[in-house]
């Protein structure tokens, strides 16, 4: 078993399809959504973790690319966050848009959650001491 | 009942004092009671750590041989002031390098020198009879120069205005990245730990006094610029917003680069975070009582970086950390700049040296005005 993240770009047209429900059933695959922005007429962003095995993950990305209107990305980067030499300002935490990075309200230490983290890289830019990075 | 600073400084010297941080104090006096709370406590310690632009460096850098009346000078390829006497030089936290931009600043260069590291020196002159040579480029460090002294003309700024953004786009500001249609909110003070929110009308902070700065003992040298004491308070003294201000001054050869730290903000540029932290003299129960404020007992204004809108909104700092605030029935999220984790830090450092009999407190040389302060605007006018 293995996790993947994805960004799913759908294009005008495309949100008539029951993409998600497709990757589960068809493919036997976890769909974890971590963000999701999409409208009817719209064009829209679906962040998600896909999780299965090594051929059920590859078949379902090869299902998504033979969909009209959809295009996936594969994060291949992740964020590195040199703790050591963070001074917990907060910065970071006003533009973080999935609440990965928080602070604690006891310590007021910055806290990164992984898991949470869609890897879009507004915190290495908001952050002043360049303490955060996207890493391959 | 009163106490005064030379009854407190004589209970440090004998390890004896009793000292609480500014928020330590808050649950004392809840606890005990003012009246009996006064009696046992002598001093209370504040912290701030946040990024102060308005900071830089003086540095004498000694005379080479031929000497050279420095006309233009650059540390790193970062410019600094040079229109005083040959060798001595300003560098200001926020300026850019020449060949870096906003990447590397003057802030750089000071946590640079203040970590002991080399540092590149180039200055120009136009040649005197008794300052014969043109230009020199060398390399310099905390070791080699004479003086190094932070002298900062604006820090710990008594309270300031919270900041989010109405417009459709993206701000970046030195109050942080502030997303579009009010995505966010972020405020900048240490709140109930803030030096200045503990002694709100300047009874015992003032000239002269003694602070921690960058970690070591440096003193207040001045009211700090745009210090605005008739901004409107509460009834416990609070200045709702900005009001006081101070221009402090410390030796940068024992600071430490824990306490000084540079700071890019996106598309702003380069600022610097300064460690401050003050000890209080409990002098009277009305002293205690201004330290025992509480984050609740604080309000700030939210400004609109844009200046697009005047929201009439206030709010308290409790409200602020609480990590959402409501505007215009939304909720939204809200972001420190300044470090609470690091004045913390300071304030507990400070108290452990208050009762370690290493840092004795001061009387004020001179004390601030509380009114009668303008704050003037630049206008244009005809030249």
């Amino acid at each position: 078993m293995k996790t993947i993240k994805v960004s799913l770009q759908y294009s005008l047209n495309s949100i008539t399809t029951p993409l998600v429900s497709n990757l589960i059933r068809k493919f036997n695959v976890e769909v974890n959504i971590l963000h999701a922005n999409i409208s009817l007429n719209k064009i829209g962003t679906l962040i998600a973790d896909i999780t299965g095995n090594d051929q059920d993950i590859q078949d379902a990305l090869d299902y998504i690319e033979n969909q009209d209107g959809i295009r996936y990305k594969l994060f291949n980067k992740k964020l590195i966050w040199q703790e050591e030499d963070c001074v917990h300002c907060g910065a970071c935490t006003a533009v973080c848009p999935s609440n990965a990075l928080t602070m604690n309200k006891d310590t007021w230490c910055l806290e990164f959650s992984k898991e949470k983290c869609l890897v879009c890289g507004l915190c290495a830019k908001a952050c002043p001491l360049n303490v955060m990075s996207l890493q391959a | 009942m009163q106490k005064t600073i030379a009854e407190i400084n004589e209970k440090i010297k004998s390890g004896k004092a009793t000292v609480f941080t500014a928020e330590e104090i808050i649950s004392v006096v809840e606890e005990k009671g003012v009246k009996k709370a006064f009696e046992e406590v002598d001093v209370v310690t504040t912290g701030t750590f946040g990024p102060m632009c308005s900071s830089g460096m003086f540095i004498n850098f000694g005379h080479s041989n031929p000497p050279i009346r420095m006309s233009k000078v650059s540390l790193n390829d970062v410019p600094a002031y040079a229109g005083i006497a040959a060798v001595d030089a300003y560098i200001g936290a926020t300026e850019h390098s020449e060949r870096l931009g906003m990447q590397y600043g003057g802030a750089h260069v000071i946590e640079d020198f203040i970590k002991g590291k080399d540092i590149v020196l180039s200055a120009e002159s136009y040649g005197t009879d008794c300052y014969p040579r043109k230009d020199i480029k060398t390399i310099i460090n905390k070791n080699s120069v004479n003086q190094a002294y932070l002298f900062n003309p604006r820090n710990c700024y008594q309270n300031y205005a919270a900041a989010t953004n109405s417009t459709d786009k993206i701000m970046y500001t030195y109050m942080g990245t502030l997303l579009p249609e009010f995505g966010n909110v972020t405020y900048s003070t240490s709140g109930e730990l803030s030096p200045l929110l503990n002694d709100p009308e300047y009874r015992t902070i003032g000239i002269g006094t003694r602070v921690f700065i960058g970690g070591t003992q440096g003193y207040v040298a001045w009211e700090g610029t745009q210090h605005d004491p008739d901004q409107e308070r509460l009834e416990n003294g609070v200045p709702i917003g900005g009001a006081g201000t101070l221009a402090l001054i410390g030796d940068a050869k024992k600071m430490s680069s824990r306490y000084i730290k540079a700071a890019i903000y996106e598309k702003y540029g380069v600022s610097m975070f300064v460690g401050v932290g003050i000890p209080i003299p409990i002098l009277d129960e009305d002293m205690l009582m201004k330290t025992a404020v509480r984050n609740r007992d604080i309000q700030t204004v939210l400004v609109d970086k844009s200046g697009r809108e005047n929201l009439n909104i206030k709010l308290n700092y409790e409200q602020l950390r609480s990590g959402y605030v409501e505007i215009r029935g939304n909720k939204v999220h809200t972001a420190p700049l300044s470090s609470l984790r690091l004045a913390r830090e300071i304030a507990h450092e400070l108290k452990k040296q208050v009762q370690q009999g290493e840092f004795m407190l001061t009387e004020p040389v001179e004390k601030f005005k509380t009114k009668g302060h303008r704050l003037n605007k630049l206008e244009d006018r005809e030249v």
